[in-house]
């Protein structure tokens, strides 16, 4: 099983796509399922860091949180924005936030969630000392990023892979 | 005034809304200042032109627009991230 | 009328507010990116436009096509899942290499930007603050020495 679909995660998405970007049929079928082992076998001879998943219970509140913290911060890009970048209250600038997570792939995500938020930019990150330069387009709130961090998304998300 | 009217001007605007944004986009484009403004900008200008398609097929009840705004999806990120790496590190494949 | 007229009126309206807050994101994202002073913020004007401005044009897409074939038309997330992975990287690596050109004396510094933290002072440094650095804040020494000499010249 290991060897023949080395990665079922990816292979189920790669046939998904396939049929639906189709229609559904079972040449499409047959087809799709060829080309997604095709897959699964070159992506294993990368020897990509592989994904172990904790808690599968915990990906959609972090989804749902990741959403919700999008539009809000949508609104309000969107707000400085439209007041214009001269306004005396706006002000943006750069932020270091010390990480406690060390998987890859929980690294990746999380870089992910901050550059797709809107306000907040993933800049750096220093593997020895777990260092992230993030560059936050309105710190007006006086927020503290370290906690704000740390209990929203990094807490979750190493239920989810450590 | 029907509700289809109301979606037809609603295409309308929106279509014109992503030429406009095309517009802007190809301005920072043309003034820069630095090479990444440009490169930015090129990001930009393609989900616009990519949102520009989707909007056009909606406009012509036409399914085939879709997949010419995925290819400029694919080409947009393929783009952006060779010219990134290439004002990283000043060569694309090293 | 051609295709519209076969949409029920309710299903053309919330449609058509779909279509137009998104393209109004959109274009709100673009207008930034002509506004903003800096290149660190004009990194963050893009996201507009491509999280939700991307995610309402497409859920109206949906509906729209699903309503008119009468079938469920859900080829569309495609372009959203593959946007939701693509573009953070893509930003991910104009913001590092615009950080590195930065920092590199021999370019020319655009602005100022926080230093590298070196191995071996980090841990008994505290976090930093960094509040001198960016915002639009030029570096006086390169660039104005390269500006002000076609000025002094004529």
């Amino acid at each position: 099983m290991t060897r023949l679909v080395p990665h079922p995660l990816l292979s189920l998405a790669l046939v998904l796509m396939w049929l639906i970007l189709t229609r559904f049929s079972m040449g499409h079928l047959i087809l799709g399922t060829l080309i997604a082992l095709l897959a699964g076998w070159t992506v294993e001879r990368l020897h990509p860091p592989r994904p172990r998943i904790r808690r599968w219970t915990a990906i959609p509140m972090l989804m749902g949180i990741v959403a919700w913290d999008i539009l809000k911060s949508n609104i309000s890009v969107a707000r400085v924005l439209l007041l214009g970048p001269n306004h005396p209250s706006f002000h943006s600038g750069f932020v270091e936030v010390e990480l406690t997570l060390r998987d890859p792939n929980g690294l990746a995500l999380l870089a992910i969630i901050m550059t797709a938020t809107p306000g907040t930019a993933w800049l750096e990150y220093d593997q020895p000392t777990g260092r992230v330069l993030l560059h936050v387009f309105d710190l007006r709130s006086e927020d503290d990023w370290q906690s704000l961090i740390r209990d929203r998304y990094e807490r979750l998300l190493l239920e989810i892979f450590e | 005034m029907s509700a289809q009217l109301i979606l037809e001007y609603a295409l309308s605007y929106a279509q014109i809304a992503m030429v406009l944004a095309i517009g802007l986009t190809s301005w920072r484009v043309l003034r820069g200042p630095r090479a990444q403004d440009r490169v930015l900008a090129i990001d930009t200008m393609y989900i616009n032109a990519m949102l520009l398609f989707l909007l056009i097929g909606m406009g012509n009840g036409n399914v085939f627009f879709f997949e010419g705004a995925l290819v400029i999806a694919v080409l947009g990120f393929v783009t952006t991230v060779c010219a990134a790496k290439f004002l990283m590190r000043g060569e694309v494949i090293e | 009328m051609n295709h519209l007229s076969d949409l029920p009126p309710v299903a053309a309206i919330v449609i058509a507010v779909f279509v137009v807050l998104g393209s109004s994101l959109a274009l709100l994202g673009s207008v930034g990116l002509l506004r903003l002073k800096s290149f660190y913020q004009r990194l963050h004007a893009p996201t507009l436009s491509y999280s939700y401005g991307t995610l309402l044009i497409i859920i109206g897409s949906m509906a729209m096509f699903s309503l008119l074939e009468e079938r469920p038309v859900i080829h569309e997330l495609i372009i959203g899942i593959f946007m939701l992975i693509t573009t953070p990287i893509s930003l991910l690596m104009l913001g590092r290499a615009a950080l590195r050109r930065d920092r590199d004396a021999k370019l020319g510094h655009d602005e100022i930007v926080p230093p590298r933290v070196t191995p071996s002072e980090a841990p008994a440094q505290p976090l930093r603050d960094l509040s001198n650095y960016g915002e639009g804040r030029l570096d006086k020494g390169l660039l104005s020495s390269t500006k002000d000499q076609p000025e002094s010249e004529p």
